[in-house]
């Protein structure tokens, strides 16, 4: 039971989690002064020395700056913990209140943003803004005129010839169009963001119509994909404008990531310098970051692949850390050996069927796959006897699990969800597929069982009382027969229900809203149990770890937030998105998280230090569906471009694109074996694609993980086995049952 | 284009005339210009802001559609007070006035009458979320059930039967592209080779699934069972559910291999039953039957011409097949007929020649003329109207000659029917005015006076039918008199006959088209029999009108009843008035009440029928 110990400090949830053996790190990074994330040792390091050598005066202002916005905002006691900090050099720009939970992501969103070897004297001065500008968009609403909005954009203050700002642009645009073929579309990546940086600079100096101006006339140049963010800028004409506007924010906080080769590179600097146009290469400096490669230069489908994202691609270095993407290793369970079951199987004639099967199983949990973490990196609650049950059951079902492939595709069961008049906005089945939750437009939750087992309340509390505790059958007992019903509603949110999750005891249900809170409900009372407040706006997602305890949420604040049921405030804050929070997804082994953004990019946390190890970039619209398959070694991702990207998680790199859908992806599933991905869409149709051939096909080819390029062949064709239309259902969500029958869900909309 | 579109986006901003208009609204007076210039773009930003906010919800909401909501969750997210009970069922709800130099907005808000409200009955309430499973895919084959999509739609049924060479599966083509490719890159000498391969039609398989098997087996057997409530099913089923596309070619054998042996059987009642079958598939939306007209077309012919369907010619009611087959057959040549088929000229041709053929019998020559007659006036006028001499000629001889046998004679007393029944309203729409029986008798022969009293009533039922506007939902029309043979004697003054109001006791009120002329003279014997169901079956039953009076297809409408549970409740007979002619028969009008629920826009035309008929087309054929 998930009660909530009212008041826990920090020092207790350390107690409360390290409940087994502690790992140092782990320890290290919570008895950091309180936070609750912290960024990893390195990185912070990093950051400091580089602010270190910029000179304090900037640092100062920064501090100061901070130090007037909390006592604005009452916040004394941070403002304390802040002035007696502040000598530090250490990251300690936004210490965390008590109460100051939802301010809390500034410091380490400028700590994620940092990690780079960019050795420019410029940096300090942008870093300092950053950090100061990510704190921003939570808090934008409050004040009018933070001091740290303007540090933000004092940077656009210089000065230069409006006039000039075209014949620059244009200059630069007929020397790219005239280098040689191989530069040309490494070079062409500078456009964009040189485009939006000048645009803003004449914005906020006040030249509304050479802004205009420079805006239709380059506008049209841009790759399409960056259409959605050329419509908010195009909206966006006056100085006060752009005070409060969240994408130009993460436009100025966060660095564009280039990757250019070496050549394509000196070829532009020397354009530049020759031609003294330092507006430009100011622009370069200051708002641009590249990525220098040796090697050849990429090709303009290699570029198109990885780009599309809000900043641009991900640095190498961001992906390089060691991800620990294997199992864990299944608990030893003693399998009661079915007596029946075994002698119905040999008298059908087929022992020798289920021998080498079981071997697989069996061979699976015994062998320690050397990509997977420690079985204790982070402390996961220990099996109850129910689990372990379960656990027997999913074995057995899995003994009985269809071998899928191209020659054989699974049954798809649809639930259509009808009278949902537009209402439905989540759905989630259990794991063992016996209970069918939905999330409504009208804040209501509703849980329908499949099977023939009703859902009944425990009874009351009177009533328990004079239940004989010793009996046998005394968890049938408790259960109040006549609240028996096929469905049951769920209300207490005050807003549109968007994520909703099972926990996989199957005891608890998760569920996310507009009205910013997440919601754990007992499927055994049928009541709202905790409601979990952090997200101050709309929570887009919500997920349980596979092993449960855990929980993830990620919402419009941008943040991806831990939780565990138990703890009223969240374990980590995974800060570092430029936009909405999506989709949250736990990996298998419960060590990472995935979360897919409207920024456009997908991220990959690590539990234990609340680090961010992967960046993947290349959706060309907000990310809406995400997918671990079952051995943890790939990723699959949905989004509203109708596109599913395929990821290697070890690599970092994309390592598939299967196009066919034509609008939003919602939902993903990978079969239990892996062998079958199932892609379901706003387009009405359920597709099925061939997994194995597509992961297969990768092994062969060496990967060039050095430069993190890629080749990605269009075989989307191949791949795809099968497309299956509903009528008029939008498919929301898909699931594969222990034996591989896979449900879909969705309403129907006349 | 995009360029375009984008710099649209840019400079859209709201007039500056509304930002006045809304100043005034809360109270202020004199805007300036300037102000209302930067208010207006400020305003334009915002909600633009707001309009992209907005769109997340949509996104998140899993919807297509922006709703009001979405507008107020982006309001919320912005710190700003959503709002609150604005409703209004126009677009703009304020109306503009001037006058005395002065413009004004003005909300326009009406006076409601609360009792009004009170009194309005609750509207429905919405029905709750259910769930509900079916199979979309069965290992990797998608069922064909009403919950799925048509697996084949009716356009790609089409151009496949009709242009077989462009159309391959979706997946296939394809398949075919991507092979193309490849193949066309590795050996450049073999690609004339692979064109004409990918060229070829794919073979279709059409085997059925167990499902399918078991679902052909309870359709056949129930269309051709003795169960007229399963049947009715079944039909139904035939004519609705989406997934036949596979099993046409089963139903399609299944029909004329049946039509085959019970034609050499004369069972009337089967033939009937498969007849009917023919009908719900072409009813079918989603069926395309070109590809089967070959099986079908022979089936519906031999039910239209064949020498004999039944066993006693000279009472079961074959004619009432014959019909329905003819007019089976228009609908097809009017639905397939194409220039390179040319169903419509062929079954012509048919038609006719067996008919100019003297040695043909009464049977044939009815079916041939059914067949003709109803492929529409235009074939009536050119074939059927110069030959009437001659037929009538040949009625003549059968009608007041020496008694040959019963059987001629009732043929062509059917014939003699049929054909007054067709020509006497194309008559009326080719001839000028005035009917004069002597120049009908020279121009049409024997038939001549019929034809002209025929026309002459075509010709104000015509006038009646003009004047008629509102249509009542249970309509009673006047019965063809030309579909009565008893009337020949009659001369052409016979007033038209009265419509009557009948009360029914289960509070069903039958309308005529035209009330107010209850008591016109020598009104005919009339007998009205009004059956009801009992309220409480629910079986339904397919009802096949057969005098309708304008369109040729015929009207086929599901009515709930149960043949088992009908009582004639009123039976009304208006006392023949002994002072008219005495070979005046006793005309019967069956009409089946509705349940009232089910009543509406249901249509039913009762139907003369002056013989034994066996009952098979429903009730209305009953006497």
């Amino acid at each position: 039971m998930a009660a909530v110990q009212g008041g826990l400090v920090d020092a207790d949830e350390d107690k409360d989690i390290k409940t087994e053996a502690s790992n140092d790190s782990w320890g290290n990074n919570n008895a950091n002064d309180g936070r609750l994330l912290s960024p990893s040792p390195g990185s912070s390091a990093s950051a400091g020395s580089n602010k270190s050598a910029a000179g304090a005066s900037e640092e100062q202002q920064t501090l100061l700056a901070v130090l007037q916005f909390l006592r604005k905002n009452k916040l004394t006691e941070s403002v304390e913990i802040l002035r007696r900090e502040a000598g530090l050099p250490e990251d300690s720009l936004e210490p965390k209140g008590a109460e100051s939970s939802g301010a809390g992501s500034g410091g380490a969103s400028g700590g994620v943003d940092l990690e780079g070897g960019d050795a420019s004297s410029l940096l300090s001065r942008v870093t300092a803004s950053s950090t100061a500008g990510a704190q921003a968009p939570t808090k934008v609403a409050a004040g009018e005129d933070q001091p740290d909005v303007n540090v933000v954009l004092s940077a656009y203050s210089q000065q230069g010839d409006p006039a000039l700002y075209e014949v620059y642009y244009s200059g630069l645009k007929r020397f790219i169009e005239s280098v040689l073929d191989c530069h040309r579309a490494e070079l062409s990546q500078v456009f964009y963001p040189l485009f939006v940086h000048m645009y803003l600079e004449l914005v906020y100096n006040n030249h509304e119509s050479e802004a205009k101006a420079f805006f239709e006339k380059f506008s049209g140049d841009q790759e399409c994909y960056y259409e959605d963010d050329l419509r908010v800028l195009s909206s966006l004409t006056k100085k006060e404008h752009m005070r409060g506007n969240e994408t130009l924010l993460d436009f100025r906080t966060s660095k564009f990531v280039l990757r250019i080769s070496r050549d394509s590179y000196q070829l532009l600097k020397r354009h530049l310098q020759e031609r003294q146009n330092n507006q430009i290469w100011n622009i370069i400096q200051e708002h641009l970051y590249i990525d220098i490669f040796d090697g050849m230069p990429r090709s303009k489908s290699q570029i198109d692949a990885m780009s599309g994202s809000l900043a641009g691609e991900a640095k190498r270095e961001a992906n390089k850390a060691k991800v620990y993407y294997g199992l864990l290793k299944e608990p030893e369970i003693e399998l009661p050996l079915d007596d029946e079951d075994e002698e119905a199987e040999n008298e059908e004639g087929k022992p020798k069927k289920k021998k080498p099967k079981k071997d697989s199983l069996g061979s699976k949990s015994k062998k320690q796959d050397p990509n997977a973490p420690s079985q204790n990196r982070i402390p996961l609650p220990e099996l109850k006897d129910s689990d372990k049950l379960d656990k027997i059951m999913y074995m057995k079902e899995a003994t009985k699990r269809i071998r899928l492939g191209p020659d054989n595709l699974p049954s798809i069961c649809f639930y259509s969800f009808l009278n949902a008049y537009q209402g439905l906005t989540a759905v989630d089945f259990t794991d063992d597929s016996s209970l069918i939750a939905g999330g409504f437009a009208d804040s209501t939750v509703r849980v329908w069982s499949v099977t023939p087992k009703k859902l009944r309340k425990v009874k009351s509390a009177a009533d328990l009382n004079l239940i004989d505790k010793e009996s046998d059958d005394v968890l049938e007992r408790i259960m109040d027969e006549k609240t028996a019903s096929e469905s049951k509603i769920l209300c207490g949110h005050s807003g549109p229900v968007y994520g909703i999750s099972f926990s996989p005891d199957r005891n608890y249900l998760l569920s996310s809203s507009e009205d910013g809170t997440v919601r754990l409900w007992s499927l055994q009372t049928f009541t709202c149990l905790v409601g979990y407040k952090g997200h101050n706006y709309p929570v887009w997602d919500t997920q349980f770890s596979p092993h449960g305890y855990y929980f993830v949420s990620g919402g419009h604040d941008r943040v991806a937030r831990l939780w565990a049921t138990d703890h009223y405030q969240p374990l980590r804050m995974f800060s570092g998105h430029l936009a909405d929070v999506t989709c949250t997804r736990f990996h298998p082994n419960s060590n990472y998280v995935a979360t897919g953004s409207s920024d456009r990019t997908i991220r990959l946390w690590d539990v234990l230090n609340g680090n961010c190890v992967r960046i993947f970039t290349g959706h060309k619209g907000p990310i809406h569906a995400l997918a671990f398959s079952p051995n943890g070694k790939f990723l699959a991702s949905g989004a509203t471009d109708g596109r599913v990207l395929l990821w290697d998680i070890g690599h970092g790199l994309m390592v598939g694109e299967l196009k066919g859908h034509t609008d939003t992806i919602y939902s993903l599933r990978f079969s239990r074996d892996g062998e079958i991905l199932a892609s379901g869409s706003m387009d009405n149709t359920v597709r099925l694609w061939d997994a194995t051939k597509a992961f297969d096909d990768l092994e062969t080819d060496d990967f060039t993980a050095a430069t993190g390029h890629i080749h990605l062949q269009d075989n989307s064709q191949e791949l795809l086995l099968g497309t299956y239309m509903t009528k008029s259902t939008p498919v929301i969500h898909l699931h594969f049952t222990r034996r591989n029958l896979l449900l879909a869900a969705g309403a129907y909309n006349p | 284009m995009a360029e375009e579109r984008r710099q649209k986006q840019c400079s859209v901003i709201l007039p500056t005339e509304s930002m006045k208009a809304m100043a005034e609204s809360v109270g202020v007076g004199q805007l300036q210009e300037e102000s209302c210039v930067a208010i207006s773009e400020e305003v334009s930003y915002r909600i633009k802001e707001i309009a992209q906010d907005a769109l997340k919800f949509m996104h998140h909401g899993k919807r297509r559609k922006l709703t009001t909501s979405d507008i107020d969750n982006a309001l919320k997210l912005k710190n700003v007070e959503p709002l609150y009970g604005f409703q209004s069922q126009e677009f703009i709800p304020f109306r503009f006035a001037s006058g005395g130099g002065r413009e004004l907005h003005f909300y326009e808000e009406r006076e409601v009458d609360l009792s009004d409200i009170i009194n309005t009955p609750l509207p429905r309430v919405p029905l709750d979320v259910s769930l509900k499973a079916h199979w979309l895919s069965i290992e990797g084959v998608q069922p064909a059930i009403p919950e799925n999509p048509p697996p084949a739609p009716k356009e790609q049924q089409k151009a496949e039967s009709t242009e077989p060479l462009k159309v391959a599966k979706p997946g296939q083509e394809e398949e075919a592209a991507i092979q193309g490719k490849s193949q066309g890159a590795t050996a450049a000498d073999g690609k004339g080779k692979e064109k004409g391969l990918i060229r070829l039609k794919p073979r279709s398989t059409h085997e059925l699934s167990v499902e399918q098997q078991l679902y052909y087996k309870e359709i056949t057997e129930a269309c051709v069972g003795s169960c007229e409530a399963k049947r009715a099913e079944a039909l139904q089923s035939i004519a609705t559910d989406p997934g036949l596309y596979q099993m046409l070619p089963r139903f399609s054998t299944f029909i004329s291999e049946g039509v085959r042996v019970n034609v050499v059987q004369n069972n009337l009642a089967l033939l009937i039953y498969l007849m009917r079958m023919v009908k719900a598939l072409m009813d079918n939306p989603t069926l395309y039957l070109e590809k089967y007209l070959h099986e079908l077309i022979p089936a519906v012919v031999t039910c239209i011409v064949s020498k004999q369907l039944c066993l006693r010619p000279d009472v079961d009611n074959h004619w009432a097949l014959r019909d329905f087959a003819a007019r089976l057959m228009a609908q097809s040549c009017k639905t397939f007929s194409t220039t390179t088929n040319n169903i419509q000229s062929r079954i012509t041709k048919t038609f006719t020649k067996s008919w100019l053929d003297d040695k043909t019998q009464w049977t044939t020559r009815y079916g041939c003329i059914a067949g003709l007659a109803e492929l529409g006036p235009d074939v009536i006028k050119t074939l059927i109207l110069p030959r009437l001499t001659v037929e009538g000629a040949r009625i003549k001889a059968v009608m007041e000659g020496p008694v040959v046998s019963n059987i001629d004679k009732i043929g062509a007393d059917h014939v003699q029917s049929l054909l007054l029944k067709h020509c006497a309203s194309v008559i009326a729409k080719i001839r000028p005015q005035p009917d004069n029986v002597e120049q009908y008798r020279t121009d049409y022969g024997y038939l001549g006076p019929m034809l002209c009293s025929h026309v002459m009533k075509a010709r104000t039922q015509a006038a009646l039918q003009a004047q008629q506007v509102n249509r009542t939902t249970l309509t009673i029309t006047q019965p063809r008199p030309t579909l009565s043979v008893s009337q020949s004697g009659l001369s052409g003054s016979t007033g038209p006959r009265t419509p009557s109001i009948i009360k029914v006791p289960s509070s069903l009120t039958l309308m005529s088209p035209r009330p107010g002329t209850p008591s016109q003279p020598s009104p005919p014997a009339t007998k009205y029999i009004v059956m009801a169901t009992s309220a409480g079956t629910a079986t339904t039953q397919q009802v096949i009108t057969l005098s309708s009076s304008q369109s040729a297809s015929p009207v086929t409408s599901t009515v709930p009843s149960a043949t088992s549970t009908l009582q004639p409740l009123v039976k009304l007979e208006s006392g023949s008035g002994p002072g008219l002619t005495g070979s005046r028969p006793l005309q019967k009008y069956i009409v089946v009440s509705l349940p009232s629920s089910a009543s509406s826009s249901l249509e039913i035309l009762p139907c003369l029928v002056q013989l034994k008929t066996q009952g098979l087309f429903g009730l209305n054929v009953k006497g």
